[in-house]
């Protein structure tokens, strides 16, 4: 009888256990993985100077776009940001900063002090936009080819491996 | 500098937890029962290291250092110096260097305050305990460093979550920490006690003090706690069976039931198994409250980040917890015959650890079953006050009456030769409870109930403390409190009023008793953000009083955060209780008015039985 109850015992921890490491891995927020190897859905935004609005046509120029979602207010933002710095002098690369839910001069600010890699930049002062691109988080980034299908999907701030994967996507042809 | 500082310090305290547990066992070996002069010394330095370490990211925060990613993320030059302090451990990193401060000087105390019990059973004692210290310390350094760096240098702060920006809870964490870590070194010294056979009434002597201090200091952490969501959160209440205010609760169920089964194991030398479950259940709890507030699966203000590493973390250090435990318990276990009277005292508190079993079951299963059921169904659900509520206020009712006769009995044989004196006492309860009602208005069966049993816990310690020698009265100011917090809870709860409307600049509106004006609206700019307050006229025509109250919504600049700050007028009688908040594209303001009878006295009671504890604590001391 003893050895059922401790039996017992043993597997209520287990499975208590178990069932809080499967907590742990459980996505709580949506997943935007499908995202990857579909196109990318009507883009729309506007110009972080002007009025322009940037649409996909903007994109076909270059072969590769690095669509980065950031603001001056992110700490992992400035962690990434000496890779955006060395991704901007990649040729066949070129970088969209989208800056999300932030005020322009502290944006400025934030560039004056560590550098401008966007060739692009394109602002979201409501947060909507970035909804399109599966976003809800920032630090992201989203590398599209000329077509817009998005080649891969980073989630939090960009590493040293990442940069890596970039370079060898942009330089495989 | 500050971080290299830091970090060499933390490498040390490594080294030094090694080195103590290392001359440990070496000590184990020899044959006498002195214990070496250099793991005193080493264990003193360790506790002065990783104080020194403490103050060096205290500093940090201070000089607002922002090479260091804690300080970045959690400070801001402009904060007040006081904020800036407290913001050392109002984060995740800062908060488990408390952690590891509270389980080093535990660790140090125990050895030193213990000399008159045996050598092996403290030497293991503090083998486990820097075990914990060592699992903490690698924590710290692999997953959740303070003293972490970055670069480019930012040269401005991200500041603190305003809502953390506030008196009580810069001292909540410190008092709740030292409640349930301290608890650690009970689950040491049960583990010890079992390798080392060492147990009966010295175990039992050994730990009082110290369940006695993490107790008191819970009970301080929790009301501190709920003071702070009283008039911050402004909802106008104190509990909200939130899942994060569950994971303080649990452990203290569980503490309680150790405090009264220890005063068993001391006097009778009986119940030693199941108070040691007691003991290693205790700690595993606050593990556990740890594990879920910080790995994210409860959200709250708590969790600092989501962080899955983090948990997993917490995770194999509880597993390892509980099947350490588990092992020692199952293979150290022996059926014991504890011969106890069904009436005596020793029953009676075995019922109350009955209870507390209850309680901390009940509050558990409401805490665990949404993750269960998430995980197991995919079906998200929450469990709220209503289940807690329901389960467990009867159950109060029965409680009370137990905790009131429990005192009167004798140890080994009881006779109720005062049952004249319950009775009586009850009948005075009966008569005071159904004289509120007639005097207020009527209320539930089971307020009548509630109302009831706390009077006559409060009439009969009363009578004990006219009665019974000083040597009882810890325990009389305990529960004679306990009768007054729930006695309070209970006529707040029935006779509290609630009124929720909108209103606009120069209105007026009257609803009941009730007549309520906006007189006007102000600008007020802050140091660190801008507010405007609402100048409110409160008439009541039944007591004929005119109140003004000023609540508040804040707009704090770093991080840029709103919050309504609830205006409150405490007297001894009650509380009024008023927000503000603005109504989007429009001019009016939705107010929320609570008159909230007696609260203060609720807080008053829970402060009278954390004293309860700090008298129990004095009068162990003393008799020690």
């Amino acid at each position: 009888m003893q050895k059922i109850i401790k039996s017992i015992i043993v597997f209520l921890f287990i499975f208590v256990l178990l069932v809080f490491y499967n907590s742990l891995n459980r996505e709580t927020n949506y997943s935007t993985d499908y995202l990857v190897g579909n196109k990318l859905a009507k883009i729309n935004l506007k110009s972080f100077d002007d009025n322009k609005i940037y649409t996909s046509e903007d994109f076909k120029k270059s072969r590769y776009t690095l669509i980065n979602f950031w603001a001056s207010w992110c700490a992992p933002c400035r962690v990434e940001h000496p890779y955006l710095m060395q991704l901007s002098k990649e040729k066949d690369l070129k970088i969209l900063g989208v800056n999300f839910k932030d005020k322009k001069i502290n944006a400025s600010k934030f560039l004056n002090e560590l550098g401008n890699p966007y060739y692009y930049m394109a602002k979201d002062s409501t947060g909507k936009q970035s909804v399109n691109f599966g976003i809800y988080g920032i630090p992201e980034s989203i590398l599209i080819n000329n077509e817009t299908i998005v080649l891969k999907k980073f989630i939090g701030p960009l590493n040293e491996q990442n940069l890596k994967d970039i370079k060898e996507i942009i330089n495989s042809l | 500098m500050l971080s290299n500082t830091g970090n060499f310090l933390l490498f040390i305290n490594i080294f030094l937890s090694s080195l103590i547990i290392f001359n440990s066992f070496k000590c184990l070996k020899t044959k006498n029962n002195i214990i070496f002069k250099n793991i005193y010394q080493i264990s003193l330095v360790q506790s002065t290291l990783v104080l020194i370490c403490f103050f060096t990211l205290i500093a940090a925060f201070i000089v607002s250092d922002f090479s260091l990613i804690t300080v970045y993320q959690n400070s801001h030059s402009l904060k007040p110096l006081f904020y800036k302090i407290s913001g050392t451990w109002g984060n995740h990193e800062g908060s488990l260097l408390l952690w590891v401060i509270i389980l080093t000087i535990f660790s140090f105390l125990f050895l030193i305050t213990n000399k008159n019990h045996s050598k092996n059973y403290r030497l293991y004692t503090l083998i486990i305990q820097n075990m914990l210290i060592l699992g903490f310390l690698f924590f710290i350094i692999l997953n959740s460093n303070p003293f972490s760096s970055i670069n480019p240098i930012p040269k401005e702060g991200l500041g603190l979550n305003p809502i953390l920006q506030d008196p009580a809870l810069a001292i909540h964490p410190p008092l709740l920490y030292i409640g349930f870590v301290g608890s650690s070194i009970y689950f040491s010294a049960a583990m010890a006690s079992m390798i080392s056979n060492y147990s009966g009434r010295f175990f039992a002597q050994s730990i009082k003090s110290w369940v006695l201090i993490s107790w008191t200091f819970q009970t301080l952490g929790i009301l501190v706690g709920s003071i702070w969501a009283y008039y911050e959160l402004g909802w106008g209440g104190f509990w909200f069976w939130d899942p994060v205010e569950n994971a303080s609760l649990l452990p203290w169920f569980a503490m309680t039931a150790l405090l009264h089964s220890l005063l068993v194991l001391e006097k009778r030398n009986t119940l030693y198994f199941w108070t040691i479950i007691l003991c290693l259940l205790t700690f595993t709890l606050s593990v556990t409250g740890t594990f879920l507030v910080r790995s994210g699966i409860l959200n709250s203000v708590h969790t600092f980040a989501n962080d899955p590493s983090r948990g997993i973390y917490i995770l194999i250090f509880l597993s390892l917890m509980i099947f350490a435990s588990i092992y020692f318990l199952f293979s150290k276990y022996k059926p014991t015959n504890d011969l106890i009277n069904s009436n005596s005292k020793e029953t009676f508190v075995l019922i109350n650890n009955w209870f507390m079993m209850f309680y901390l079951i009940t509050v558990l299963l409401g805490t665990l079953y949404p993750i269960f059921t998430d995980a197991i169904t995919n079906n998200k659900i929450s469990v709220g006050p209503p289940f807690y509520n329901s389960v467990i206020i009867p159950v109060v009712i029965a409680f009370l009456f137990f905790m009131a006769i429990g005192p009167q009995t004798k140890w080994i044989k009881n006779k109720f030769s005062n049952l004249k004196t319950i009775l009586l006492i009850l009948g005075g309860a009966i008569i005071i409870n159904f004289a509120i009602v007639y005097f207020f208005k009527s209320y539930s069966l089971i307020s009548n109930l509630i109302l009831i049993s706390s009077l006559f816990l409060i009439m009969s310690s009363i009578f004990d403390f006219f009665k019974k020698s000083r040597l009882s009265l810890p325990r009389i100011v305990s529960h004679l409190s306990f009768g007054f917090l729930i006695l309070f809870i209970g006529l707040n709860h029935n006779f509290s009023v609630e009124k929720d409307f909108n209103l606009k600049l120069g209105e007026a509106k009257k609803i009941d008793d009730y007549e309520f004006a906006l007189l006007d609206l102000k600008l007020n700019q802050e140091t660190n953000y801008k507010a405007v307050v609402g100048k409110l006229e409160v008439n009541n025509s039944n007591t004929m009083k005119r109140r003004i109250l000023y609540p508040e919504i804040r707009i704090y600049d770093n991080p840029q955060t709103l919050t309504y700050e609830a205006s409150i007028q405490t007297n001894f009688l009650g509380d009024h209780y008023l927000t503000m908040s603005n109504v989007d594209r429009s001019e009016y303001y939705n107010i929320k008015f609570q008159h909230k009878p007696l609260m203060i006295w609720i807080w008053i009671s829970v402060l009278l039985l954390s004293l309860g504890g700090f008298l129990s604590l004095f009068k162990n001391a003393k008799n020690n």
